[in-house]
């Protein structure tokens, strides 16, 4: 640990006599409304992806998908019912034993490019539906969603015809049909995440999109159809928790995979005791990123915000507990607040929009009752002072300091815009604080010595470790959780293991 | 304040002032770039970086035929809707033909590079000279050189000693320190020889990046670190310098990418030519081109703008 004792705190104004400087971060040069314009070809109606074709739910019912950055409806969606799911898994389990299985990995692989290839093309339109879909900023889904999905076809598409290198001296066998259920917080993301391994290892697939996010997946389906990806290989079904339990529920597939909330994981591997069935889960997270006082501290703000803010804190390895050493508690806090007045919050289509719609009312209400019962419990709030717009779902960019670990905005997920501070003193307080909550999905480290870096690597209870960064994601790094943030892991040789068994 | 000549002075200054994560600032400076400044805003921005241009020329074959049309050029850049720009740039020996053309009054500043620039490489006392020179010969501001060589030997207290040495020379005209980025290479090294020059400046004063003699010069990254070492000093003391990126910003877009790091990191306050300079002279004709183009909705040929940096 450097020593501080000495240290004068340049960084803290304390002065008598005039007023504090202040920095003015007014309209002196407001930025006009940049809206990104592309078509996003969205249909009116969504049906269910069955069997290479887009078909009609059994039930005949739909339901609306709207925009939660101005509340209009942007289409119907399918709902699937449990006839559509037994049809899904019946054209999957056909495909499988058909076709998939008998394709050479080589050849499974070129229909992995291939569809990589075309989402890139229509990157764009993708991204435009990402955000009016979902409320995230269109440069997120531009530079990040869109991109990173793309880069998880390319990355799994290579693997398809070296399998027989995941683990040396040994083949890894399909496991058969597979079911997914995916979140709505990176809705393509996620789905690439799940399918692209799954394809690759030579299973076929039925996958459940969330229900406030089911358009850019019934988009894919279209490429998949353009793909000539052979029928049944992929199937979607859409709809809530009922579709969902359905599909987890349902006899045919050999393993389940979810991304989701920590309380629905725990059911749906209550429900698959007993089975057979494989199961990975990647669930929530309290994720702490630790602040020493050697950090280069703008860039750790930095990190901080981008660990916090980016997609509206919808991010399950958020970093959403800060813990920064007390010598430098004062500068971190007032370097944060500075920062986070001049992040733009507002509508998600602005290319300028660093923070957008929360996804919908549900999860709005529910960051409203946590920052609530922060606030009742003594916290201190801060928010900048931005307009937000009249209709849409729009939560602050939120930080509440002098937290402490039993406070529910320190040990419940909230999923959100809002950031709690909390201080320590020595290394091994940290890591036990850091360690100190029931998720374990991801963790930040700032400083400048490389040897704590390291040490903290190990201690720290979290499936990933990032040092002097936050939130870097590549289809190569295994990402997955400890404790109640679920197990297996998704990219990378080790996500290859999950989809098949050796044999 | 930092002890002469001791081999860790770089380490008891960063251990006061905070050190530089070079991944992280790249990362906080390509946001920059993404943003998407149109229209009202645009037109706002490419006039208030006219406004904000060191117009300058710095060659061994400038002279005083030279000098005269760069001044005219920053008289008048183009028409009357085009505000002038902020000073021109020349050396010591070019500014008594700056002042003849300019006269004064008119708001266009001089500037003349001195302490024997761009290596800096001469006695003190040389130096010391031809900064009392260039004032007395007309100029407004003077663009110093940093003793590179003392910085990297470590030798932290001579360096800050000759800039103390340089504002006292300058009397009243403001003083830009170059810091010459490209030769102490590392963001830390940047951040320390911004607060060696904060120190001993002041209010009104610049820091600046570069000479421009050098392969590289003004970035979006060393940019934000020293913004971000003006804005820390600032805090501190309540005492508000400038910056000067200079060298390399050739484009209207590029000045717009560092005016939003400015209004980003510093806030309204230095989105001003007294706050804020671009050390450049290829830039300005781009500027015009975007003016117009906002204002006719078509690019006009080169020759339109006086292109050539040689025939303005």
């Amino acid at each position: 640990m450097p020593s501080t004792a000495a240290k004068k705190s340049p960084r803290v104004p304390v002065r008598s006599g005039r007023p504090a400087p202040e920095l003015v971060f007014g309209d002196l040069w407001t930025f006009d409304p940049a809206p990104e314009t592309a078509d996003p070809k969205l249909k009116p109606r969504y049906d269910l992806f069955i069997d290479g074709a887009f078909v009609a739910p059994k039930s005949g019912r739909y339901f609306d998908s709207i925009n939660p950055g101005n509340e209009q409806k942007l289409a119907e969606i399918a709902l699937a019912g449990r006839e559509d799911v037994d049809a899904a898994f019946a054209a999957a389990q056909r495909a499988f034993d058909s076709t998939w299985r008998r394709l050479p990995g080589r050849e499974r692989g070129k229909y992995l490019f291939r569809i990589a290839r075309l989402l890139q093309d229509r990157a764009r339109e993708f991204a435009v539906a990402e955000t009016l879909d979902g409320g995230k900023p269109i440069k997120e889904a531009r530079d990040f969603d869109v991109p990173m999905a793309a880069a998880h076809f390319f990355y799994h598409a290579g693997w398809a015809d070296k399998l027989e290198y995941v683990a040396p001296g040994r083949r890894l066998e399909p496991l058969g049909v597979v079911g997914q259920v995916i979140p709505w917080n990176f809705p393509l993301l996620m789905l690439a995440w799940k399918l692209a391994p799954a394809l690759a290892a030579g299973n076929t697939v039925v996958l459940k999109p969330a229900e406030t996010t089911s358009i850019t997946c019934l988009k894919l389906a279209e490429i998949l159809q353009d793909a000539e990806l052979p029928p049944g290989v992929v199937n979607f079904v859409a709809g809530a928790g009922e579709t969902g339990a359905a599909l987890v529920g349902h006899p045919t597939p050999a393993k389940i995979a979810f991304t989701g909330s920590t309380e629905v994981g725990k059911h749906i591997q209550r429900s698959l005791a007993g089975t057979g069935k494989k199961l990975t889960l990647e669930l929530g997270g309290k994720a702490a990123n630790i602040v020493f006082d050697d950090a280069p501290l703008d860039q750790a703000v930095e990190g901080i915000v981008n660990g916090i803010f980016f997609n509206q804190g919808h991010v399950c390895c958020a970093g959403s507990r800060l813990l920064v050493h007390e010598p430098v508690a004062d500068a971190v806090l007032a370097k944060l607040k500075q920062r986070i007045r001049v992040l733009s919050v507002g509508d998600p289509m602005d290319k300028n929009t660093d923070i957008g719609a929360i996804n919908s009312a549900a999860q709005l209400h529910r960051i409203g009752e946590l920052v609530a019962s922060g606030r009742k419990e003594g916290a201190e709030m801060y928010q900048p002072p931005c307009r937000l717009p009249a209709k849409g779902f729009y939560f602050r960019p939120t930080v509440f300091s002098g937290v402490s670990m039993s406070h529910r905005i320190a040990r419940e997920e909230i999923f959100g815009p809002v950031l709690s501070v909390l201080t320590f003193r020595t290394v091994e307080e940290a890591v036990e604080k850091a360690n100190n909550t029931a998720y374990g999905l991801s963790a930040g480290v700032w400083t400048d010595k490389g040897s704590r870096i390291l040490k903290l690597s190990t201690e720290l209870k979290a499936g990933v470790v990032w040092a002097n960064t936050y939130n870097k994601f590549d289809p190569t790094s295994p990402f997955g959780g400890y404790k109640e943030s679920g197990f297996g892991r998704e990219g990378g040789r080790q996500g290859m293991l999950e989809y098949g068994q050796l044999a | 304040m930092v002890a002469p000549s001791s081999p860790p002075a770089l380490r008891r200054l960063l251990d006061a002032i905070g050190t530089v994560d070079a991944v992280g600032v790249e990362e906080r400076v390509a946001k920059y770039a993404t943003r998407s400044i149109k229209k009202a805003a645009k037109v706002w921005g490419l006039r208030k970086a006219v406004s904000m241009v060191d117009l300058t020329t710095l060659e061994g074959k400038d002279t005083p035929g030279k000098v005269a049309s760069l001044c005219q050029k920053a008289l008048r850049p183009h028409d009357d809707s085009v505000p002038r720009v902020a000073a021109v740039c020349v050396y010591p020996s070019m500014v008594r033909h700056a002042r003849r053309a300019l006269g004064s009054g008119n708001g266009v500043r001089i500037a003349s590079v001195a302490t024997a620039f761009p290596s800096g490489q001469a006695p003190l006392r040389t130096r010391l000279a031809e900064v009392r020179a260039a004032v007395a010969d007309g100029a407004d501001e003077v663009d110093m050189v940093i003793n590179r060589g003392a910085f990297l030997a470590g030798d932290f207290g001579r360096v800050q000693d000759e800039i103390a040495a340089v504002v006292t020379a300058c009397g009243a005209a403001a003083l830009k320190v170059i810091l010459e980025v490209s030769e102490l290479e590392t963001y830390d090294n940047i951040r320390a020889a911004s607060f060696l020059a904060l120190r001993v400046i002041r209010e009104g004063d610049f820091i600046k990046t570069s000479t421009g003699k050098t392969s590289l010069n003004a970035t979006l990254g060393n940019n934000q670190v020293m913004l971000e070492a003006i804005r820390d000093h600032y805090l501190d003391t309540g005492i508000a310098v400038g910056m000067k990126p200079a060298g390399g910003i050739r484009t209207a877009k590029q000045a717009l990418q560092f005016l939003v790091a400015v209004k980003e990191t510093l806030g309204d306050a230095w989105l001003t030519p007294a706050r804020y300079r671009f050390g450049a002279s290829s830039l300005l004709n781009d500027l015009l081109r975007q003016l117009e183009k906002e204002r006719t909705g078509a690019y006009q040929a080169p020759y339109y703008f006086s292109e050539a940096a040689e025939s303005y």
